[in-house]
């Protein structure tokens, strides 16, 4: 696929974005070389809101779906044991498919729009979110489950009130990894009109112009580190025994 | 559930039940050989049964199958007279004390938290759980406020506490012990072995020990089986009986050839006859001591000296006689002092590190009640009939 035909495929954004830059009379506009534009970020930076709050949505439903089917599949796969390769394998193969392969793979299937791009980030979070979960439940220490299962504890009860909770600081390390290569996968969404920041990377004639690419990346590195400051605070939270440890 | 509901009426009658095994045995898979043999034996109500023996003689799988950890392939288990197999495991382990070599705390909870988990399986209320975890700090000398810590902030010793502890929050019938002192330092195991020697001596707890230590089997059994490879119990008894007449040479080879020394961790100094020593009080004539001293029948070739209380001061030499009146500063030390509950061994010991041939023997008053002598505790080695109690 030739760039233009890829790029004609980018949402409305996009679309006149490169004549509605040059119409402007700003200075540094008119200087190819120019890394940063000052004057053009300050009077566009609102156009950066709409893409912002995509981009977010379309990170946190993939990873929630993501999440929610990895849980499943690691609770399937802990009772069942030989299930575990074969799970393994095929969210494996789900990673290594090139996310913009995968995006226009499902178009026949979903279309275009934010659902295909939610699925396609969801697939590609399920390896490290199962693979965590299904280390973190590996680690507990099989002196506590036979101590859980000698005093009375049913195996649902096991693995509610004594595995997972043992497990959550790697289930949360993997939700941590899944969700920052979430924000930055997310960007391609814009190849197939889902919207976000990809909208202010490769819009067209933007290419040219790094300004908008700075401004979108910087967004996006924030989003990430917002991201992962709310996961470890939750992960604080619900871990209180791991900081007793070295208190 | 019942249970809960039965358990709070204050203190129902039993606290212990028997632990009855009817040809108990594990086959796994259809292999000829048996972890556990058609194991019969009974443990009555409030005993410490210990189940000892060589690794792979099945020992560990026998105590499991009491609480359906390990299910039985024939024969049966009454705890009580209700067989562990009408109810459903998880039920039946509520109603069961366990504790583990490795502990097995929850470290996600805090040791109130750990404490209060079978009480909170069985529903009980919020704040009787509570009270039933202070109860239970204080009866295992911790401190109250370490209620709130997590395990990995205790030491080794307290966590093992803390598994004692656990394991008797729901005051269980049976107690399941799986080498519950064999990760702890041996200065450590003595004291928490001791510790727990004391609680049950409160509590009368039924309770199966596994080990591999036949002296710590000695130390705690009431009973002790003595198990070999194969699964089958060679031996069922007290330990002075196993330590007298082993039933066969396995038994023999396992006790030991210092069993007849192991013996003497069985006796107190009070359980021996003691022999009477000479009596001497400050300012008494000397001539009166001499009299005593010259008598035929005398066993102790020594006075000593007492004060009014009748508690020893010190043995008088022949220097020391050698005036009108008993000196208040006898000549020489006196030496290992004994009191009428220790360990016939830690008097031995006693003896043997002060280099005395003698030793006075007070009781709980301090006041002289005999005298120890190393040949006492020889003619007990020797004697047949050195049954316990």
């Amino acid at each position: 696929m030739t760039a233009p035909a890829l790029l004609a495929t980018v949402g409305d954004v996009g679309e006149g974005f490169f004549k509605e830059r040059t119409s402007g009379s700003l200075p540094c506009q008119a200087k190819p070389d120019q890394v940063f534009c000052f004057d053009w970020a300050r009077e566009h930076i609102d156009r950066f809101g709409t893409p912002t709050l995509q981009h977010f949505e379309i990170v946190l439903f993939s990873v929630l779906l993501g999440f929610a089917v990895a849980f499943a599949l690691s609770l399937l796969a802990h009772r069942t044991t030989w299930l575990r390769p074969p799970l393994l394998a095929v969210t494996g193969i789900l990673y290594t498919i090139p996310s913009i392969a995968f995006f226009f793979l499902m178009l026949p299937v979903t279309g275009l729009g934010r659902d295909t791009a939610i699925i396609v980030l969801a697939a590609y979070t399920l390896q490290i979110i199962y693979r965590n979960t299904i280390l973190g439940l590996a680690n507990v220490p099989a002196s506590v489950k036979d101590a859980a299962r000698g005093m009375g504890l049913t195996e649902r009860q096991i693995l509610w009130r004594v595995e997972l909770p043992l497990a959550t600081p790697e289930i949360i390390a993997g939700l941590r990894i899944a969700t920052v290569s979430t924000v930055a996968i997310a960007t391609l969404a814009v190849f197939i009109s889902a919207g976000g920041l990809g909208t202010q990377i490769y819009g067209g004639g933007n290419l040219t112009f790094p300004t908008s690419i700075i401004i979108a990346g910087t967004i996006a590195i924030l989003m990430a580190l917002a991201f992962d400051v709310v996961l470890l605070g939750v992960q604080r939270l619900t871990t209180p025994w791991r900081r007793a440890r070295s208190a | 559930m019942p249970e809960a509901k039965a358990a709070d009426d204050t203190h129902p009658a039993p606290t212990a039940s028997s632990v009855r095994y009817e040809g108990a045995t594990k086959r796994y898979g259809d292999s000829d050989s048996l972890a556990v043999d058609h194991l019969t034996l009974e443990v009555p109500a409030g005993e410490i049964c210990v189940l000892v023996g060589p690794s792979g003689c099945g020992k560990t799988t026998a105590m499991r199958m009491v609480n359906r950890t390990v299910e039985m392939t024939e024969g049966d288990i009454l705890i009580g007279d209700r067989s562990v197999r009408d109810r459903a495991p998880a039920q039946l382990r509520r109603e069961i004390g366990y504790v583990i070599q490795q502990i097995g705390l929850f470290p996600h909870r805090t040791i109130a938290e750990n404490i209060g988990a079978v009480p909170h399986l069985l529903g009980w209320k919020k704040d009787r759980i509570q009270a039933r975890g202070a109860e239970l700090l204080e009866l295992i000398g911790l401190d109250p406020e370490l209620g709130d810590r997590y395990p990995a902030q205790l030491s080794g010793g307290q966590q093992q506490r803390v598994g004692v502890a656990r394991a008797l929050a729901a005051d269980p019938l049976v107690m399941l012990m799986d080498e519950p002192f064999g990760a702890i330092d041996p200065i450590n195991r003595e004291r928490l072995q001791n510790e727990f020697l004391r609680l049950q001596a409160e509590i009368r707890k039924t309770v199966l020990f596994v080990t591999h230590d036949i002296d710590e089997a000695i130390k705690m059994g009431d009973r002790i089986a003595v198990m070999r490879e194969g699964g089958r119990v060679e031996q069922y008894a007290t330990p002075a009986e196993l330590l007298m007449a082993p039933a066969n040479g396995f038994v023999e080879d396992f006790v030991g050839a210092d069993r007849a020394l192991k013996r003497l961790a069985l006796m107190r100094v009070g359980d021996v006859s003691l022999w009477e020593a000479p009596l001497a009080h400050v300012g008494q004539a000397t001539g009166e001591v001499r009299a005593k001293l010259a008598r035929p029948d005398v066993e102790v070739p020594y006075a000593l000296l007492v004060d009014a209380q009748r508690r020893p001061l010190g043995w008088l030499s022949n220097r020391d006689l050698a005036g009108d009146t008993v000196p208040s500063q006898p000549d020489s030390p006196l030496g290992p002092v004994l009191d009428r509950d220790d360990i016939l061994r830690d008097a031995l010991a006693d003896l043997l590190q002060g280099e005395a041939q003698y030793a006075p023997v007070t009781d709980h008053r301090g006041g002289i009640d005999g005298v120890l002598s190393i040949e006492i505790i020889a003619e007990f080695l020797g004697s047949p009939e050195a049954e316990k109690e």
